[in-house]
């Protein structure tokens, strides 16, 4: 083809893209907003398929191939409840390209300052991308344990790991190229994603992998600078200012800047050593309690939190909350940013059990209600309803925005057990004396709800 | 470094267009943003496919068949999912 056509059409592509992330601003035009962005990426595969360049096709065509079958398959295969796991490992792999694109350049022998220095970046920030993601892919899959990890002298040994990193790179860049020096930065910026995010915990995950989406997209920028395409250099910034914003929706969401989820833990506290107090008692309430106080209620608020995913609950809910429209009682749904695992993660469990996405509503706009709300059920939630983040300055997760369930008439929590969060911080909110308390698993509780209901 | 100039500047208003593109996104379709633009970020899969076409020895086959095949799952698996999600998005009427 010719390369100026092929230049335009790159710009179609982009177009595309642009456009389709547009249409993603609303659930009408989303879907076609995303196809749009898949067709462009389908015209810039075509014309990069059609390069002139091109000497052999064998590699080409195995890696189409093998790549197709295996995202088609993980595509149609995954649990709504996996997504975000399922998130990470395509970030992971988005990266780990970028950084192969640059290696290889560096392989084929180009050796000039600019190579150097944009291959230099792709690398880092590509293999950075491909080790953070996939470890939060283990966690998340629940392959390693999601608890924060660190090893001894990390601060001290992840500076010397930086330091190194940049040396590595300053040589790759003064050889002129220096494929071992490329290994080197490669090798080393490998091991520092593993170790910055090890020691973050599982409900940082979605600032995590936000931000990891959007070093995915800068990688693929830093790979456009090194083989100068814009097409590349295009994408990867609309890649990368969607993630920065995604990652500073949900640090304002947990009142945490982005330094101190990467370079700190929970303010130094150790687990559970917060604020527990094991003089009070909660108030234990069956499954036909929980049906009566919901079946004369008028109006009815959820909060689903990660429980509800781990529970795969969300068909369970969706039946409660049918069952109690019948009856006449408005039933709405309270979505915290951070709520599970990724953001908007409540929001698709409950698009597939059906759930108008209408009766979804933000923080902001549900707070005002919960003084009006007869029952605000949590369901799987624990520290985004924690009373202590509002009214204790000194609780370690004071000035997080919380959904206020507590000024609602009768507060009504499904949870397992007792057991704080992950910030390990104890919930007063189960101490009060308007909250009732079913300790059984997400799904089960809220089947046994649904059955006590036929009897009311 | 007199040539890096117009592509920072690419670079840089790209990224005010993709601020402002993304920035009015309901938290409703934060993961199929999340998603849908991961997959975006597999156009490397441009420089994949020339790199892996281009280079010679077997580590270099090897490397170019890694980056084409990861660039592909990123793209394929990253919209085909986000397009069963959006699908799945519907409010009181049936509609999406």
């Amino acid at each position: 083809m010719n390369p100026t056509l092929g230049e335009y059409l790159y710009l179609v592509a982009v177009v595309l893209f642009i456009v389709g992330l547009k249409r993603m601003s609303s659930p009408r035009t989303a879907r076609s907003g995303n196809q749009m962005a898949a067709v462009g990426m389908l015209i810039a595969a075509v014309v990069t398929l059609l390069d002139q360049r091109i000497v052999s096709y064998v590699t080409i065509i195995a890696g189409l191939l093998v790549g197709g079958a295996a995202g088609a398959i993980m595509a149609r295969r995954v649990q709504m409840t996996a997504m975000p796991q399922l998130v990470a490992l395509f970030n992971g792999l988005g990266g780990g390209a970028s950084a192969l694109v640059a290696l290889i350049e560096i392989h084929m022998g180009s050796s000039d300052v600019r190579t150097a220095v944009t291959a230099a970046v792709s690398i880092l920030v590509g293999t950075v991308t491909l080790t953070g993601s996939l470890v939060a892919f283990a966690k998340l899959q629940e392959l390693i344990s999601g608890a924060p990890k660190t090893y001894p002298g990390q601060q001290f040994g992840d500076s010397l790991l930086g330091l190194a990193i940049l040396a590595a790179s300053v040589m790759l860049v003064v050889s002129g190229g220096g494929v071992a020096w490329a290994w080197a930065a490669a090798g080393l910026a490998a091991v520092i994603g593993i170790t910055r995010v090890m020691p973050i915990g599982g409900g940082d995950m979605p600032v995590v992998i936000s931000f990891l989406n959007a070093l995915s997209g800068l990688a693929a920028a830093a790979a456009g600078f090194v083989i100068q395409s814009n097409a590349l250099i295009v994408s990867g910034a609309l890649v990368g200012a969607a993630g920065l914003i995604l990652t500073s929706i949900m640090a304002r969401a947990m009142n945490r800047t982005l330094r101190d989820i990467l370079f700190g833990g929970f303010g130094g506290l150790q687990e559970g050593e917060y604020g527990v107090d094991s003089g009070r008692t909660a108030r234990r309430a069956t499954p036909e309690d929980v049906a009566i106080t919901l079946a004369y209620a008028r109006t009815v608020v959820v909060v689903p939190g990660y429980g509800l995913a781990v529970a795969q609950a969300q068909h369970a809910m969706k039946e409660l909350e049918q069952a109690l429209t019948k009856r006449g009682v408005d039933v709405r749904y309270a979505i915290h940013p951070v709520a599970g695992r990724m953001p908007g993660h409540m929001n698709v469990l409950l698009a597939e059990a059906d759930v108008d996405y209408e009766k979804l509503y933000d923080l902001e706009d549900i707070n005002r209600e919960f003084p009006h709300t007869d029952v605000a059920l949590v369901v799987g939630a624990n520290d985004v309803v924690n009373p202590l983040a509002r009214d204790d300055p000194n609780s370690p997760i004071a000035g997080m925005p919380i959904l206020d369930v507590d000024k609602a008439k009768t507060v009504v929590v499904i949870k397992r057990s007792l057991s704080p969060g992950f910030a390990g911080i104890d919930n007063p909110l189960f101490y009060l004396d308007n909250t009732l308390m079913l300790f059984a698993d997400a799904r089960q509780g809220l089947a046994e709800i649904v059955d006590a209901l036929k009897d009311v | 470094m007199e040539e890096l100039l117009i592509p920072i500047t690419v670079f840089v208003l790209a990224s005010f267009a993709g601020f402002e593109v993304i920035s009015k996104v309901p938290p409703t379709l934060h993961t199929p943003l999340m998603s849908g633009s991961n997959a975006i970020s597999g156009i490397s899969i441009i420089g994949a496919v020339i790199a892996a076409g281009l280079v010679e020895g077997t580590l270099g086959q090897i490397l170019g068949f890694l980056a084409v095949a990861f660039a592909t799952i990123n793209v394929v698996g990253g919209f085909l999912v986000t397009d069963r999600m959006l699908a799945m998005f519907h409010n009181r009427d049936g509609r999406p």
